[in-house]
C-alpha cells in the first residue's frame, strides 16, 4: 500500500515543482508514456492473479488518476502564468490617435445639399426634376417666355453672349432656368409638375452677385390650378425647407415677362446679432418670384392657354441655402476654400428624407 | 420712383395715413422700398427768439443766451457760434433731443460754469446741410415756439417705390395716386387740363423726316413758342420738391420739364427759341452728327439714333436728352416747348448705345401715354406762364396721336380661373372702371377698353392681374394641392440625375471635399484640357480668366488646389460632379465626376500620420473611379484598363477606363507635370475624370429578385505562382491569361506581390499572384490541382514569355 502512496506523493510534488510546460511533458512521459512507470504497474495487472488484480487493480487506477489531475491542473496553471507574461509584454499606448474616418472628412457642399432637399420636398407632393442645357438660345431664354425684342427686362437679365455663328444666330449661358420650363412644356403632355434646378449664370459680380449662381424653379401645368394652390405649396414647401411650424408670407403684386397675374413672395423673420429666424421678428425678406404661367408662354409651347393653365415659380438656390445654415457671404460658395467646405459642407451620409427630417 | 405725401395729396384726395399710404403701394405691386419722412426726426425742433446774448464769463468764444422757445419762460444756453446775438431767430433743440448731425443726444449741463438747457443749431446739426459756420439765421417774422419741420417745410415725407418694367404709368405721381385711388385710399382728382389758345402761329415749323415705314419712330410731335418769358430760379414749392426726390434743380423752365416728367410721366424739352436757327426737323443722325448734351458730354449718334435738328445741326437726341447749345438759361426769354412721342424700342436702344440713363429715356422705352402728349404740352405751357409769364404762340403739331382701340373680350369667370379668387362682377367692375378701363356689356362675357397709359394690359390675364392686385393678393386663400393621383410618392428621378446624387455621396465618403467651380475658365486652361474652340468662348466674358466654357473640371479643380496651397493648405483631396461642354449644342453637355488628391491627401486620412499613409500616387485615383463605378452600380467585369489617357495625364502614370474602343468612361492617373506648370500648381496631383452621361445602364430586370445564390459544399484550394516577365508586361495580362484557363474552376485571381530588385534579373519584374480554385462538385484531387497549376505555368510562359519564379 504504502508503496504506492509514496510514489503518489512523489510524483505529484514533482509535477508541482515542473517549471514550465516542457518539464511538465517530461514528467508525463516518463509516468504515463509507453514505457512510463505507471504505465507499466497497469501493464503489470495483466500478470496478476485475480486476487492480487483485484486488490491492486484499484490502487495502480487511483494512482493514475491522481497523476493525471495533477498533471492537468499544472499545466492549466503555468499557461495562465504564460499568458499574462505575454499580456503583459503585449501592451500598446491607446493614447496614439487614429485617423477620423473617411466619412468624417468627406464634404457634400451645400448647393448639393439643398438641391437634394428640395428634391424631397417636391418629390413627396409629385414634381418630377426636370433640366436643361446651360448654353440656350435667345428663343428659349427669352423670346418663348414673353420676353419682348427690345424691352427693358431682357436688358436687365446682363445675359452672357457667345459669338454670333455663321447665321448671325448668337447662342447665350441660360440667364434662369425658366427655358426648361419651355422644354419641359414643349416635350411633355400635361399635366406636368416639375422641379428645375440648376446652374444660371449673369454677368454681374459684386458682394451679392455671382456670374454664376443656381436657381429652382417649379412649374405645373394642368386645367385647373391657380394662385391659391401656389400659395398653399409655397407656405408648405418654406415651413418643410427651413424646418418651422408656420412661416408667414407676403405676397406681393410683381412683374415677370412669363407671368400673369406675377407676384413676389417676402417671408417674414427676425434678424437679430446676424442671425436670421423665421416665424418671427418684423422684418420682411424676398425670396422668390411667382405668378400664373403666361399665356402667350403657353401658347409659344403650342398648348391653348384657354383649356391649360399652371403656375411657376423661381428662387435663388445658393440664396435659400445661406438664410437656412447662416453663410454670411455668396461668394465663398464657388471659391473652394477647404476650410469653408469643411466648415459649412454637409457630412456623406446625411442624407435628407421626409421621415428622418432634412438637416438634423 | 420718388415722390412726396403732399405731391400725392394734389391728385388724391384722402385722410389716410403715411403708414396706411405705404402699405397700400406695396399691396398693389408698387413696392415701397424706402420712407424718408424727416418730421420725425426733426420733431423736438422749434423756432426760437434769442431775447439775449453776452459774453460767457469764462470762455472768450462762448456767449450765455436767454432763448424764448414759446414755453414761456425763457431758457439759458450757452452757444459757440460766431453768429449768436440779441435780437435773432434761430432753431431751438431741447434737452433730450438727438442731434443727427453730431449723433449726439444733448443734455442739460454745466458748460464752463455756466448752465446750459438745450442748443441753438446749426443747418448742419439737423443733417440738412453743410452749414456749421453759425446756428440757423431765420427771418425777423418767423414765428416763436413754432415745429421747425412745418416752419421749413420739411414735414414732407419722401417715398421711394420700385416700379415694375411694365408699369410705365406709375411713373408719374398721377399714375399712383390712380391706383390708390382704385385701392380705396382716397378719391382721384380732376387730371382735365385747359387748353390754352395762342394768339399768333408757331413761328418754328416741324418736319418728321422719315418714309411712311419709319412713322413709328415718332408718330406726333407737337410744339409752341412762348415768347416774353423771364427765366430765373423757380419758387419755393417747386424747389422743394425738385430736391426732395433728388433732382437739382437749374431754372424754371427747365424744372417745369422735369417736375412734369414726375407728376406726369410726361417727359418734354424746352428750347431756348433764339438759340434755334430755321425750322426744326426730326429725323435720324448722319454720319458727322454731333451734339454736346444738357450732360456736358459731346455725342456723336449713329444713323440709327433719332434727332432734332434745325439749320445748325442737331439740337437734340430725341427722347433721351436735349443740347446744351439751345438749352435754356436765365438769359432765355423766348421758350419752344416740345411734347413729342417716340418709338420704346428705338428710344431703349439708342440710350443704350450713346450709355445715357436719363429721366426721359427711362420712360419712353417703358411707353408714355399717347393720348397726354398733347394735354402734357398744354399744362407745360400753364405752368410757363404761372411762373415765367410770356405769350403763347398757337401749337403746331407734326404727325397724329396715335389712336389704339385695344378691347379685350373678357369673362368675369377668369379671375376665378386663375386666382381662385371669388369675387362679386361689381366688384371687379369697380376696380376695372376706377383703373381707367370701359366696361362694356353686362353679360358673363364683356368688353373692356384699355386705357391709352397701359401700354401693358394685352391679355385677359392681365386684367386679372390688375382686380386682383387691386382686389388684394391676401384675399386669395391657400388651396391644398395634393398629389395626384392619391398613391405613395413615386420614383420621380432620372438615371443621370440619381447617378449624379450617388456619385457625389460616394466620392464624399472616400474622404473627398465636394467644391463648386465656375462653368467657365480661362481659354489657356480650357486649350490645355482639350477645349477652347471658338463656339465655346464667350463674347462679352465678366473676366479674362473666366472666358471659355470648360471642357473638363479639372482646370477648375487644379486652381482650386492652387489657391488652398498657397494658403498653407497643401494636401488635399476635393471632387467636383458637375456639367462640361463639348459643343454648344444640349447634347454636347454632359456630367462629369472628377476627383483630385494632392500631397498627403490620401483615402486613409490628410496629412502626416504615425501609422499609415504617405504620399499618393496615381492607384489612390484609381481607387476613386473603381469605387465610383461600384457605387453608381457599374459592373465593372467588361470594364477594361489600358494605357492612353488623355494628354493632360503623366504618359507613365495614367490609364483609360473602357468598355470598349468607343465606349471610353474616363481616366486616371498623374496630372502630366507640364500641365500642372502651365496651371501654377505644384505636383504631383493624381486625379480621375468619370464621364457619368457615359456610363452604360443597368440591366432592366422584371422582378427585384436577386440571382440565386449557389455556394459550394466543398473547400476551395488556393494556390500562389510567382511569375518573372518583362517589365513592360502588364500584371493584368497575367490575371486575364489565368483566368482563361479554366473560368468555371478558377473563382479568384489576386495580385500578392510585385517586386524588382535582388534576385531579379535587371529589366525583368516578378509578379506574385494568388489562384483560388472553387470546385462545385466534389473535392479536388492534388493530381486535379496539380494539372490547373500546370496549365497556368504553361499558358503564361507561352503567351507572355514568362519564367516560373523558383
Amino acid at each position: 500500500m504504502t508503496e504506492f502512496a509514496s510514489l503518489e506523493t512523489d510524483l505529484v510534488n514533482a509535477i508541482s515543482a515542473a517549471a514550465d510546460e516542457a518539464a511538465l511533458e517530461a514528467i508525463r512521459i516518463a509516468v504515463l508514456g509507453k514505457s512510463g512507470s505507471i504505465s507499466a504497474l497497469l501493464k503489470s495487472l495483466g500478470t496478476m492473479t485475480p486476487d492480487d488484480r483485484k486488490e491492486k487493480g484499484p490502487l495502480i487506477n487511483g494512482l493514475r488518476d491522481s497523476v493525471t489531475e495533477a498533471l492537468a491542473s499544472r499545466r492549466a496553471v503555468l499557461r495562465d502564468a504564460a499568458l499574462e507574461i505575454r499580456l503583459a509584454s503585449e501592451s500598446i499606448d491607446v493614447t496614439l490617435p487614429v485617423r477620423p474616418s473617411a466619412a468624417a472628412r468627406g464634404r457634400i457642399h451645400p448647393i448639393s445639399q439643398v438641391i437634394d432637399e428640395l428634391t424631397v420636398i417636391f418629390g413627396d407632393m409629385g414634381f418630377a426634376v426636370a433640366e436643361g442645357p446651360d448654353i440656350e438660345t435667345d428663343f428659349f431664354n427669352f423670346t418663348a417666355l414673353n420676353f419682348p425684342v427690345g424691352h427693358p427686362a431682357r436688358e436687365m437679365h446682363d445675359t452672357f453672349f457667345f459669338n454670333p455663328d455663321e447665321k448671325g444666330e448668337r447662342k447665350l449661358l441660360r440667364t434662369h432656368t425658366s427655358p426648361v420650363q419651355i422644354r419641359t412644356m414643349m416635350s411633355q403632355k400635361p399635366p406636368i409638375r416639375v422641379i428645375i434646378p440648376g446652374r444660371t449664370y449673369r454677368c454681374d459680380s459684386d458682394q451679392t452677385h455671382t456670374p454664376m449662381f443656381h436657381q429652382v424653379e417649379g412649374l405645373v401645368i394642368d386645367k385647373g390650378s391657380h394662385m391659391g394652390h401656389l400659395k398653399w405649396i409655397l407656405a408648405e414647401f418654406c415651413k418643410a425647407f427651413f424646418e418651422v411650424d408656420d412661416v408667414k408670407m407676403r405676397f406681393r403684386p410683381s412683374f415677370f415677362p412669363f407671368t400673369e397675374p406675377s407676384v413676389e413672395v417676402d417671408i417674414q423673420c427676425s434678424r437679430k446679432g446676424g442671425e436670421i429666424r423665421f416665424g418671427e421678428g418684423e422684418d420682411w425678406l424676398e425670396i422668390l418670384g411667382c405668378g400664373m404661367v403666361h399665356p402667350n408662354v403657353i401658347r409659344h409651347c403650342g398648348l391653348d392657354p384657354d383649356e391649360y393653365q399652371g403656375f411657376a415659380w423661381g428662387m435663388g438656390i445658393d440664396r435659400i441655402a445661406m438664410l437656412k445654415y447662416g453663410m454670411p457671404d455668396l461668394r465663398p460658395f464657388f471659391e473652394a476654400d477647404v476650410r469653408w467646405l469643411s466648415h459649412y459642407g454637409f457630412r456623406p451620409l446625411d442624407l435628407p428624407t421626409l421621415t428622418g427630417g432634412l438637416s438634423v | 420712383m420718388k415722390f412726396t405725401l403732399s405731391w400725392l395729396k394734389d391728385h388724391l384726395e384722402t385722410t389716410a395715413s403715411l403708414d396706411e399710404i405705404v402699405d397700400a403701394l406695396t399691396r398693389v405691386g408698387l413696392e415701397v422700398e424706402g420712407v424718408e419722412d424727416p418730421a420725425k426726426m426733426l420733431a423736438p425742433y422749434v423756432t426760437a427768439y434769442v431775447i439775449s446774448a453776452e459774453q460767457h464769463p469764462n470762455a472768450d468764444r462762448l456767449r450765455v443766451c436767454m432763448v424764448d422757445t414759446g414755453s414761456g419762460t425763457p431758457v439759458q444756453v450757452v452757444c459757440g457760434a460766431p453768429n449768436a446775438r440779441t435780437g435773432m431767430m434761430s432753431v431751438f433743440s431741447p434737452p433730450g433731443t438727438f442731434i443727427p448731425g453730431k449723433n449726439i443726444t444733448i443734455t442739460t449741463g454745466m458748460v464752463r460754469g455756466v448752465e446750459s438747457a438745450g442748443m441753438l443749431c446749426s443747418g448742419f446739426e439737423l443733417g440738412l446741410s453743410e452749414d456749421h459756420d453759425g446756428i440757423i439765421d431765420l427771418p425777423a417774422d418767423a414765428p416763436i415756439g413754432a415745429r421747425y419741420v412745418d416752419y421749413a417745410h420739411l414735414n414732407d415725407p419722401v417715398i421711394d417705390i420700385a416700379v415694375t418694367p411694365n408699369r410705365s404709368d406709375a411713373l408719374g405721381v398721377y399714375g399712383i395716386a390712380r391706383d390708390l385711388a382704385a385701392a380705396g385710399l382716397g378719391t382721384l382728382k380732376s387730371a382735365a387740363v385747359a387748353t390754352i389758345k395762342g394768339e399768333a402761329p408757331c413761328p418754328v415749323s416741324i418736319k418728321l423726316d422719315f418714309p411712311d415705314n419709319e412713322k413709328h419712330l415718332v408718330p406726333v410731335f407737337g410744339l409752341r413758342l412762348v415768347r416774353g418769358v423771364k427765366n430765373g430760379p423757380s419758387p419755393d414749392w417747386l424747389v422743394r420738391r425738385l430736391k426732395a426726390i433728388g433732382l437739382r434743380p437749374i431754372n424754371a423752365l427747365v424744372d417745369i420739364t422735369n417736375y412734369l416728367t414726375f407728376d406726369r410721366g410726361r417727359p418734354l424739352h424746352v428750347f431756348d427759341a433764339k438759340k434755334i436757327k430755321g425750322n426744326l426737323v426730326v429725323r435720324r443722325a448722319r454720319d458727322g452728327d454731333e451734339v454736346v448734351a444738357l450732360d456736358g458730354k459731346t455725342y456723336r449718334p449713329d444713323t440709327d439714333v433719332v434727332v432734332i435738328a434745325d439749320d445748325h445741326g442737331v439740337e437734340s437726341i430725341a427722347g433721351i436728352m436735349g443740347g446744351e447749345v439751345s438749352g435754356c438759361d436765365e438769359h432765355t426769354t423766348e421758350v419752344l416747348i416740345e411734347s413729342a412721342l417716340w418709338n420704346p424700342l428705338n428710344i431703349a436702344q439708342s440710350g443704350r448705345k450713346l450709355g445715357i440713363n436719363s429721366d426721359a429715356r427711362y420712360r419712353f422705352e417703358r411707353g408714355v401715354d399717347p393720348a397726354f402728349c398733347l394735354p402734357g404740352l398744354e399744362l407745360a405751357t400753364k405752368l410757363v406762364l404761372t411762373l415765367c409769364g410770356g405769350e403763347p404762340s398757337q401749337v403746331v403739331v407734326a404727325g397724329d396721336v396715335p389712336v389704339e382701340d385695344r378691347v379685350i373680350t373678357f369673362q368675369w369667370s377668369e379671375v376665378k380661373r386663375l386666382t381662385g379668387l371669388d369675387l362679386s362682377v361689381p366688384e371687379m367692375k369697380v376696380i376695372l372702371t376706377d383703373l381707367g378701363f370701359r366696361v362694356s356689356g353686362t353679360e358673363a362675357s364683356v368688353k373692356v377698353a384699355v386705357p391709352s397709359w397701359r401700354p401693358d394690359v394685352e391679355d385677359k390675364a392681365d386684367l386679372v392681374e390688375e382686380i386682383m392686385r387691386i382686389a388684394g393678393l391676401e384675399r386669395v386663400l391657400p388651396v391644398p394641392f395634393p398629389r395626384e393621383p392619391a398613391t405613395v410618392a413615386k420614383p420621380v428621378l432620372t438615371l443621370i440625375q440619381k447617378r449624379t446624387r450617388l456619385a457625389k455621396r460616394a466620392l464624399a465618403s472616400r474622404g473627398l471635399i465636394e467644391a463648386v467651380t465656375w462653368s467657365f475658365i480661362s481659354h489657356p486652361e480650357a486649350s490645355h484640357f482639350g477645349g477652347g474652340s471658338p463656339a465655346l468662348s464667350l463674347a462679352n466674358p465678366i473676366a479674362s480668366d473666366l472666358s471659355d466654357m470648360r471642357p473638363s473640371l479639372l482646370p477648375g479643380l487644379l486652381k482650386v488646389i492652387g489657391r488652398n496651397v498657397d494658403r498653407g493648405l497643401t494636401d488635399i483631396a476635393i471632387f467636383e460632379v458637375g456639367q462640361i461642354f463639348r459643343g454648344d449644342r444640349p447634347q454636347d453637355q454632359s456630367i462629369a465626376a472628377t476627383a483630385v488628391r494632392r500631397g498627403l491627401g490620401g483615402p486613409l486620412g490628410s496629412g502626416r500620420f504615425w501609422r499609415d499613409g504617405g504620399a499618393i500616387d496615381a492607384f489612390d485615383s484609381k481607387a476613386d473611379a473603381m469605387a465610383l463605378l461600384e457605387a453608381l452600380g457599374v459592373s465593372v467585369a467588361g470594364l477594361q484598363v489600358q494605357r492612353g489617357a488623355p494628354s493632360w495625364f503623366h504618359p507613365g502614370r495614367s490609364g483609360v477606363l473602357q468598355f470598349g474602343p468607343k465606349a471610353i468612361v474616363g481616366a486616371f492617373g498623374e496630372i502630366h507635370p507640364r500641365v500642372l506648370e502651365a496651371l501654377d500648381v505644384k505636383g504631383p496631383v493624381v486625379a480621375c475624370e468619370i464621364n457619368l452621361d457615359a456610363l452604360p445602364p443597368p440591366k432592366q430586370r422584371p422582378t427585384r429578385m436577386k440571382p440565386k445564390l449557389i455556394l459550394s459544399e466543398f473547400q476551395p484550394v488556393s494556390r500562389d505562382f510567382a511569375f518573372i516577365v518583362d517589365d513592360a508586361v502588364p500584371a493584368g495580362e497575367i490575371v486575364k491569361i489565368t483566368q482563361a484557363v479554366d473560368r468555371a474552376l478558377i473563382s479568384d485571381i489576386t495580385v500578392f506581390d510585385v517586386y524588382r530588385g535582388t534576385g531579379v534579373p535587371q529589366g525583368k519584374t516578378s509578379i506574385a499572384i494568388a489562384v483560388t480554385l472553387q470546385p462545385m462538385e466534389k473535392t479536388l484531387t492534388d493530381s486535379e490541382i496539380d494539372a490547373v497549376s500546370a496549365r497556368i505555368v504553361a499558358d503564361v510562359s507561352a503567351k507572355i514569355g514568362a519564367v516560373l519564379r523558383s
